[in-house]
């Protein structure tokens, strides 16, 4: 009953002191694993950009698309069927098929072994499907197919980005995928994202392919742009080298012209590539592209046989550190479009840290005063645990090196407002049960139990915006709704350890006062 | 004792027509959604002499081509805050812009903060938005019906929509802007009113088991008046945090506080005034409780 063993006080001075250490560990430094521990701080509160990429998986999907029909070709020749006007037609791929071989041919498309359309297991799906109306067949990707389509491009562009992000030396980014084509990379510290933003935003696909003169080259040809927007020339559709064979890439200064270049070394595939390519086309011009824009187009005037080699264009130095950036850490599968961006000045952060400080303050101190004019002895003990309660609050922040957010900062603020209810709860009942009942440790007891009821009900509604608010929300919200939350469970536990026990020391010192509160 | 039963008819009359006029308001004026649910871009410029105002700032980004752009003081005396509708998230923008903007007022400014919306973000933010706040609301319905009698949890739902549509309505009214902290702001107000009215509804019946000989109408009145200095104290010590909040957190939390001091006011008034009337409409009695009981 009200009976406490001392074991009991220690025990809990000790989890106070706990956390009172964690919560000093914020604004200093102790040393030690668990005392280096600190609450993080939000893009919003330490300044920084976030940023959400979305990748634009329509070039993934027509290339699936594009692979898939000269596949269809090759294995209906091979199992020697006619086909006729095999096409792509708003992403779907259409043939024709003679009315005798339907049956075997959909057999090829449905059997759950098709090497030509693979079954996923685990969707219980094939990556087409089959329409067949008439003669026509129509394959179109399924569900399942899109999104293995989509993830697997994700995967790869996040490695990209990352490594982007990475070569450009910023402080801890976290790069993370949201969805199956959404990238997020949050950026601490950094308050202009533009240099990122347009390292991001560049696929940096690129390839080095001879001009032609005219339409008949073997591969087909195509007019592309020089970088200057204005002049064109037509370009082979054949590849020569692409990006993936760079084995490295730096910005460097030629000599003799006096110009800024990306001088770039070559794998050993594309060495011998590119020393077979130069030394039959010299004097041909060699038209070095990137995201579909001719860069420059250099005449061959010797073999290169070495694998090295120098890309020159308009380049300033940033530029070409920039180009040498991309084609290191390699083209992305897809394009990536910023879709969202926030961005929060360092100075603006601390303004937030700062007014979010004074009004937790004078919060708490308004809270206090009042409880003390309305509950006096009951009041102080309300703000003893009010005090230690907050403790417990940033002392688990801490612990789990929660992100504190402006609205986190409202979130712990607002707890303490509602952080006295249970003990206001508690403290009215037994008032009540004073007026009929003249023990002061029975009518004690009796407030405590009543109230119970009372005080779980209210405090689970809360409990439920908060935990809803942490699916739902996003950013900063999601910090309000882990603060609100947390301060639910330190609310009650310290309305039931301390405040009970420092209520029941006064109680029992003052068993036969008369108006006990 | 004060005797709340006697206005219950009263305040019935005002409420219904606040929320009809909120509903209306709803309506034909609509929210004032920011670019958090509208798209678009934000900016929170602070200007590094005394002369940069409103209307130089209008001038020189009226010459930009953004289309509709809104401009206005923000909190201290040189921040600015530039909302622009136009759902532009290309990569270079805000660097076009502030190029832009450099060359017609010079470099005289920062960007302290820079938000940037595009549609496909905004669209799904607001749809989770809506969504969140009826989630909340069914699942506070659901805990109400596990807990009490159905006349009990129509009782709190009811009171629950008419705070957050009341809410709503102030901003519509007020032309207060609404973000994603306002969501925040309305489920934690979601969250305030139901306790708030769970603690009266559990004296209610508290009451409705210890006194068969007291009617409704009167042991409604009778266990808001036991509750009655929790109600107030709770609610005094919230508002006393939120008002610290809505004067010295920052220009960025007022309007969350705002709304959650709003929240908080009609979740108290409506937690005696809603809550309970709906009690004595439904005739709730000893034997409603018992009833529960016995089956």
């Amino acid at each position: 009953m009200l009976y406490f063993s001392k074991l009991r006080i220690i025990l809990i001075s000790l989890i106070t002191a706990f956390f009172l250490i964690l919560t000093l560990s914020n604004f200093s430094n102790f040393g030690g694993s668990l005392l280096s521990k600190k609450i993080n701080l939000g893009l919003d509160l330490q300044g920084g950009s976030y940023l959400l990429l979305e990748i634009d998986n329509d070039p993934v999907e027509l290339q699936k698309l594009q692979n898939t029909t000269t596949d269809i070709r090759n294995f209906l020749n091979n199992e020697k069927i006619k086909f006729t006007d095999l096409r792509i037609s708003k992403k779907s791929i259409i043939f024709n098929i003679d009315q005798k071989d339907k049956d075997t041919v959909e057999s090829f498309f449905t059997d759950k072994n098709s090497e030509i359309n693979p079954y996923y297991i685990q969707y219980s799906s094939h990556q087409f499907d089959l329409t067949i109306l008439g003669d026509e067949f129509q394959l179109k990707l399924s569900e399942y197919g899109l999104i293995e389509i989509k993830i697997s491009s994700q995967d790869q562009a996040i490695e990209i980005v990352r490594r982007r992000v990475d070569e450009v030396g910023t402080n801890e980014p976290n790069i993370l995928k949201r969805g199956n084509d959404r990238i997020l990379v949050e950026l601490p510290g950094l308050d202009d994202p533009m240099r990122i933003k347009s390292l991001l935003g560049k696929t940096a696909n690129l390839s080095f392919r001879f001009i032609t003169q005219n339409d008949n080259d073997t591969f087909g040809a195509e007019t592309l742009k020089f970088d200057d927007d204005i002049n064109e020339a037509l370009v082979s559709k054949r590849i020569i080298l692409s990006g993936e064979n760079l084995l490295d890439a730096q910005p460097n200064m030629n000599t003799q012209t006096n110009e800024t270049v990306v001088s770039f070394k070559l794998d050993r595939v594309g060495a011998k590539r590119f020393g077979k390519a130069t030394s039959d086309g010299i004097g041909k011009q060699l038209a070095i592209v990137l995201d579909g824009k001719i860069v420059s187009a250099p005449v061959i005037r010797d073999a290169i046989v070495s694998g090295s080699g120098q890309i020159s264009g308009n380049f300033t130095f940033q530029s070409a550190t920039d180009l040498a950036l991309l084609l290191r850490s390699g083209a992305l599968p897809a394009p990536l479009n910023i879709i969202e961006e926030r961005t929060v000045g360092p100075d603006l952060g601390q303004d937030s840290i700062n007014s979010g400080i004074i009004s937790l303050f004078i919060g708490f101190t308004l809270v206090i005063i009042f409880m003390i004019y309305k509950y006096k002895i009951f009041g102080l003990i309300a703000n003893i645990t009010l005090l230690i309660n907050l403790f417990f609050l940033i002392g688990i922040l801490t612990l789990f090196e929660a992100t504190l957010t402006l609205p986190g900062i409202a979130g712990i603020i607002l707890t303490v407002g509602m952080a006295v209810d249970a003990n206001v709860l508690i403290f009215e009942r037994i008032k009540e049960e004073l007026k009929d009942e003249k023990n002061n440790i029975i009518a004690f007891d009796t407030g405590y139990v009543k109230s119970k009821t009372a005080i779980i009900d209210a405090n689970v509604t809360t409990l439920i915006a908060a935990v809803i608010l942490f699916f739902m929300g996003s950013g900063p919200v999601k910090g309000f709704s882990v603060t609100l939350g947390v301060g639910i469970f330190t609310t009650l536990f310290s309305v039931y350890f301390i405040a009970r026990t420092l209520t029941s020391l006064y109680v029992v010192k003052n068993k036969e006062k008369i108006n006990l509160i | 004792m004060i005797n709340f039963n006697k206005f219950y008819k009263l305040f019935g009359v005002i409420s219904t027509s606040l929320v009809i006029l909120s509903i209306i308001l709803l309506f034909f004026k609509g929210l004032n959604f920011g670019v958090d649910f509208k798209g678009g871009t934000l900016i929170e410029l602070r200007a590094k002499d005394n002369q940069t105002n409103v209307s130089i700032l209008r001038d020189a980004f009226n010459k930009m081509n953004l289309g509709d752009v809104n401009i206005k003081k923000f909190g201290e005396e040189n921040d600015f805050l530039i909302k622009i509708e136009k759902k532009d998230t290309s990569e270079n923008i805000i660097q076009l812009i502030k190029t832009d903007l450099t060359k017609s007022i010079g470099d005289t400014y920062n960007f302290r903060r820079v938000e940037n919306v595009g549609p496909k973000v905004s669209s799904e933010l607001l749809k989770s938005g809506i969504s969140a706040i009826f989630l909340s609301l069914v699942a506070m319905l659901f805990y109400i019906w596990v807990r009490f009698e159905w006349q009990f949890s129509l009782g709190a739902i009811i009171a629950l929509f008419h705070d957050v549509i009341i809410t709503l309505g102030l901003f519509s009214l007020l032309n207060l802007e609404i973000n994603l902290s306002i969501v925040a702001a309305v489920l934690t107000i979601v969250g305030y009113s139901m306790n708030d009215t769970v603690v009266i509804y559990d004296r209610v019946r508290e009451n409705l088991k210890k006194y068969s000989d007291i009617k409704i109408f009167e042991l409604t009145n009778k266990s808001i008046n036991e509750t009655l200095s929790r109600t107030l104290i709770t609610s005094i010590t919230t508002l006393l945090a939120l008002i610290s909040i809505y004067l010295f957190g920052g220009e960025i939390l007022k309007g969350f506080s705002l709304a959650m001091i709003f929240g908080v006011v009609f979740g108290t008034y409506s937690s005696i005034y809603i809550a309970n009337p709906i009690l004595v409409e439904l005739r709730v009695s000893q034997k409603t409780i018992l009833k529960e009981e016995t089956e």
